[in-house]
């Protein structure tokens, strides 16, 4: 049942009882019928009214779905495309396959609203490999939509057609990467293509014009629409318009997903209340705010000064708001807005190392910055758990990072990087102690066994 | 400094240099232009821009504009405010616009090559003292000159394979790969064969061909030749010679009319490798495998080392004396010209056919055309047969015509260059009815019935030029000596024409040659052989333009829009 905190929009049904996400169970909800009334509009205006709705982009660069539309040259001859991006595989992210296997006909109705304001004729979903229960739900859902003429040919007898595919990735987050996604959705290894010049608005997929927009993201247009624009707007903050899903993980008695109008609530209500607070006798260490490539957020950081519309404010971590932009004035990011809770047990060196192994594992190979700078810092961190740990690590960890930041071909850098930074910019002294702790247990271990043989 | 800012070039700065560069290069070369070297693995001037290496990362800054106006911001001097990218960014990947800032020489760039660099080093094996490419690798250039100078890894490398052979003659050590692509864009974009491509991911990714493929192109040896590092190799070469040892000395290549230009690379009169030299009016920077092979006939069993009179060794100049002896009484002469020759070799055949009233034949050597850098003329020089007035028409396809004129007591005694006429529809019987004179670099089943057999150089040991299918006069240089004692061709043929004209026999060198060739009115006025740039001199083809030549297509010619770029009096007929 949803928290009393949380206000549903997008999973107002999912957690309904009874409710199985089916087109009957859909449509019984007044589905499709904002791209009923969509379709008999200009596309323009649809667009204005995402432009309007100032959405966000839920996949974690949170760039406003309007002005990225807008990109799209309205003098082009070549094709649209639209690519939903269900890659989903940011570590601690839950959100988007909640609103696949819950609701897909939300998606679907949101990227056919989508796809008739940008003139798309064919459309794609790109979901993540190992997600092989929601491609199929929602293939069979695409084949329900498109019996019921909501997908396929003229739709609802507008003579606007766009069809709608479902591509399985074969398993790899790069894939998440909106370049790397066109280029494996062509049939190729997925290396991110440099920007410039493949912004995908202007050469995405088969070098034509391509929008991609992450799952909740288009579900979030088919609310924008169905409200209006300014309408939509009024919900949330002016920097979080809407409502945003947080999947919340880590050292907390009630993980979960938790849909929270934008900037309502705070980072303490968030862990205390919706999550449960902590086990027994635990306290707070820290929090990694969106996704495991952002900045770790430590218990004692504070921000005091000035937010950018002049507000003076005195917060400390609890009181960060569940919006998009708070977490920037603790140096992070909310990214995809997946939280993960540390309490004082956990081991900071085990956790860097754990997010190293998966950069490094998922870095494409392509540019070197990424690609060896991720294997080594894996490299040294696991050398460090393994009982080999240098005082001088914690530094040479940093240093690594910021030969990785800002010189890659993708934000893969910044996720190979930003992990490292933060954790040591916040826990330098303890990297430190505990490479001194285990010399002097090889220390003492030494001294035993010569004290044996002696 | 240019004041030239027409709508051909823009203005750029490079560390506060102004720069008037073309338009549509990017800032790497516009950095080139200027003599300023910025480090680089992945880009390579032939292939597309991937800017996987982040070897070349500068700060950029461009002249910052009033979002509202459009006018630019100045500063208070007057000078264009610049906005410099929070972050580096790829020179490689940067086209050339008017006004546009690159520092190639601050912390912050010596930092990014620095990261680089280490990056780099950290899983490559360090085995220089055994890796053919050491002293002319890039990772060795770049680490002395842009690096640290020392490493902080102390974690194990990833072992690699070190010995995969990816086809016929290229071997790969995927541990000194650096993954720049340049291989796998190489087979893509020019031979247009896809078949390198990497496996596996992150800092674990190897390259490898295709499955059930293999490196098999006539053009693989070009991925090692553009390999910044050793990774890859030639089977030929590997491990044969060390590079500093090795003189290139730069020669055309003799397989096809295409005339690719080479260097062919030797030490101590044994030649180790070809590769190619870089000209982008004819081959680029590339060229076939098959030509890289050519060397070998040096070196081959079948060489001829002795010059022979009716079966008796002789020295070089008696056997030129016998066949002036031969060629002066008579009345029959015919000479066998060869579209191998250089252009100075032709023009003395052609005054040695002009005394004797020879009649004229020559061979072609046709074949398949492979569209790039072979082309159906296997042969380097028979535009130079024709412009020397050697040839009047494209050789035949064989020697019949000579065989029936043998035949008809026609021809009496034959001047034959490098033609084999039992390979070319002669009969034993026909060649043993003449006087047969065969000068030649190899030995052929026909030389047992030869007269006088003169032993000639191979183009590895002889100088003087080549005119190519686009009419290109190209020159090649002795590279090794030839067998000792012998001469070279320019010089028999020069020699035996000053002994049919009862002139002093001198040392004769190409010059000696042009000096005469460009003093007649034609496509060589003015000409020198010494002062011929590298990259070669568009002849003007005249009349010959017209012969049906075989070539449709390659690299930098096509057929058709090439007669239609001659001048309209030429192709008029
Ligand atoms: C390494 C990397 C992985 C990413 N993975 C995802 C992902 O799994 N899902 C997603 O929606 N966006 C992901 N993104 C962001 C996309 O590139 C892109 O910005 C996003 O899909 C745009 O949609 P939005 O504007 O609706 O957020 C990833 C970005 C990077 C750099
Ligand atoms: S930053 Fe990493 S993931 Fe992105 S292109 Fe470079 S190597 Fe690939
Ligand atoms: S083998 Fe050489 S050319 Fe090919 S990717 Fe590796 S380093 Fe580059
Ligand atoms: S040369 Fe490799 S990134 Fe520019």
């Amino acid at each position: 049942m949803p928290h009393p905190k949380e206000r549903r929009l997008l999973l107002s049904h999912a957690d309904e009882p009874g409710y199985t996400g089916s087109y009957e169970d859909y449509t019984a909800r007044g589905g499709y019928k904002t791209l009923e009334a969509a379709i008999r509009r200009e596309p323009a205006e649809i667009k204005k009214e995402v432009l309007d709705a100032n959405i966000r982009g839920r996949g974690g660069a949170l760039f406003p779905a309007g002005r990225k539309w807008g990109f799209l040259d309205p003098n082009s001859d070549k094709p649209v495309y639209l690519i939903c991006n269900a890659d989903e595989s940011e570590p601690g992210t839950f959100k988007d396959r909640q609103l696949i296997h819950k609701d897909p006909h939300q998606l679907i109705e949101g990227m056919m609203i989508s796809a008739y304001a940008t003139g798309t004729k064919l459309a794609f979903i790109y979901i993540r490999g190992e997600m092989f229960g929601g491609a199929r739900i929602l293939e069979e859902a695409i084949e329900k939509a498109r019996a019921n003429n909501l997908v396929g040919e003229n739709i609802l007898g507008s003579g606007y057609s766009c069809d709608l595919i479902v591509h399985r990735g074969a398993g790899s987050y790069i894939c998440g990467e909106e370049t790397g996604l066109i280029e494996s959705l062509e049939g190729k290894r997925p290396y991110p293509r440099l920007k410039p010049p493949f912004f995908p608005a202007a050469k995405g997929l088969y070098m034509c014009p391509t929008i991609v927009n992450n799952v909740e993201t288009l579900c979030q247009v088919k609310h924008a629409v169905e409200l209006g624009g300014k309408e939509y707007a009024k919900i949330g903050v002016p920097n979080c318009t809407g409502t945003r899903i947080w999947s919340l993980s880590g050292h907390v008695n009630n993980p979960g997903y938790f849909e929270v109008e934008g900037g309502a609530y705070t980072f303490g209500d968030l862990i205390y209340d919706m999550g449960g607070g902590l086990r027994e006798g635990r306290s707070l260490l820290g929090f990694i705010p969106g996704g495991s490539s952002t900045k770790v957020i430590k218990y004692d950081q504070r921000y005091r000064g000035k937010l950018q519309d002049g507000t003076e404010v005195d917060w400390g971590v609890e009181d960060i708001p569940l919006d998009c932009d708070g977490c920037n004035y603790f140096g992070s990011s909310s990214g995809s807005a997946a939280v993960m809770v540390m309490d004082d047990t956990t081991d900071v060196v085990m956790a860097l190392a754990n997010l190293n192994a998966f950069y490094a594992h998922e870095s494409c190979g392509q540019c070197t910055p990424c690609r060896e700078g991720s294997l080594w810092l894996k490299k040294i961190t696991h050398r460090m758990i393994a009982g080999e740990a240098r005082e001088e690590d914690a530094d040479l960890l940093k240093s690594i990072a910021d030969q990785v930041e800002g010189r890659t071909i993708c934000a893969h850098g910044e996720a190979v990087a930003w992990p490292v930074q933060g954790f040591i910019l916040r826990f330098r002294d303890e990297f430190i102690d505990y490479a001194r702790r285990q010399a002097r247990e090889r220390a003492a271990r030494e001294q035993e066994t010569t004290a044996a043989v002696a | 400094m240019a004041e030239t800012n027409g709508s051909d070039t823009v203005t750029v700065y490079i560390d506060d240099e102004p720069v008037v560069v073309p338009k549509g290069i990017t800032m790497i070369e516009a950095a080139e232009h200027v003599g300023k070297e910025i480090p680089h693995y992945c880009y390579h001037q032939k292939l597309s821009v991937v800017g996987n290496c982040r070897m070349c990362l500068v700060e950029l800054g461009w002249p910052m504009k009033d979002r509202a106006t459009g006018e630019p911001i100045l500063e208070e001097d007057g000078s264009p405010k610049i906005g410099w990218g929070g972050k580096p960014g790829i020179a490689c990947n940067q086209p050339v616009a008017e006004g546009i800032r690159m520092r190639t020489d601050s912390d912050l760039v010596r930092d990014c090559r620095h990261g680089v660099m280490e990056f780099l080093l950290v899983n490559h094996p360090l085995d220089c003292p055994i890796c053919d490419q050491a002293g002319e690798c890039k990772l060795q250039e770049y680490a002395t000159e842009y690096g640290r100078g020392y490493s902080r890894f102390i974690e194990e490398k990833n072992p690699k394979p070190k010995r995969t052979v990816l086809g016929p003659r290229v071997i790969l050590d995927d541990e000194r790969c650096i993954l720049c692509s340049r291989c796998v864009r190489f087979m893509q974009e020019i031979p247009g064969d896809d078949v390198l491509g990497f496996i596996d991911h992150g800092s674990y990714s190897t390259l490898t061909c295709y499955p059930g493929r293999e490196l098999d192109s006539n053009y693989s040896l070009n991925t090692v030749d553009i390999c910044p590092v050793g990774a890859l190799t030639s089977r030929d070469f590997r491990f044969q010679m060390r590079v500093w040892f090795l003189k290139p000395v730069d020669s055309i290549c003799t397989e096809s009319s295409v005339g690719a230009n080479t260097q062919v690379w030797a030490r101590e009169g044994k030649i180790y490798r070809i590769t190619p030299r870089q000209n982008d009016a004819v081959n680029d920077t590339w060229m076939t495998d098959s030509g890289r092979d050519l060397y070998k006939q040096v070196e081959a069993e079948d060489r001829l080392t002795t010059p022979f009179v009716r079966g008796i060794e002789a020295t070089p100049v008696q056997a030129l004396r016998e066949t002036e002896r031969l060629l002066r009484p008579s009345e029959r002469v015919a000479v066998v010209a060869s579209t191998h020759s250089s252009v100075e070799e032709q023009y003395f055949l052609r005054r040695i056919a002009d005394r004797t009233g020879a009649q004229r034949y020559a061979v072609r050597h046709w074949g398949e055309e492979d569209g790039l850098l072979l082309s159906a003329d296997r042969t380097p020089n028979t535009r130079g047969a024709l412009l020397t007035g050697l040839l009047d028409e494209l050789p035949k396809p064989d020697l019949r015509e000579l065989g029936a004129a043998i035949d008809r007591g026609e021809i009496d005694t034959v001047l034959c260059i490098h033609e084999d006429p039992l390979a070319c529809g002669l009969t034993v019987e026909q060649v043993r009815k003449v006087a047969w004179v065969r000068m030649a670099t190899h030995a052929s089943p026909a030389d047992e019935h030869a007269f006088i057999a003169l032993p000639s150089l191979t183009v590895f040991e002889r100088s003087g030029t080549f005119i190519n299918q686009q009419f290109r006069l190209q020159k090649f240089r002795a590279v090794v000596p030839g067998p000792a004692g012998l001469l070279t061709d320019l010089q028999q043929l020069a020699s035996l024409n000053s002994l049919l004209e009862d002139g002093p026999v001198a040392s004769v060198q190409p010059d000696h040659a042009w000096k005469e060739l460009s003093a007649e009115p034609g496509p060589f006025a003015g000409l020198r052989f010494r002062t011929l740039p590298s990259e070669g001199v568009a002849l003007d083809p005249g009349e010959h333009a017209r012969h049906p030549f075989p070539e449709r297509q390659s690299l930098k010619y096509e057929a058709d829009s090439f007669l239609a770029s001659l001048p309209a009096a030429t192709t008029a007929s």
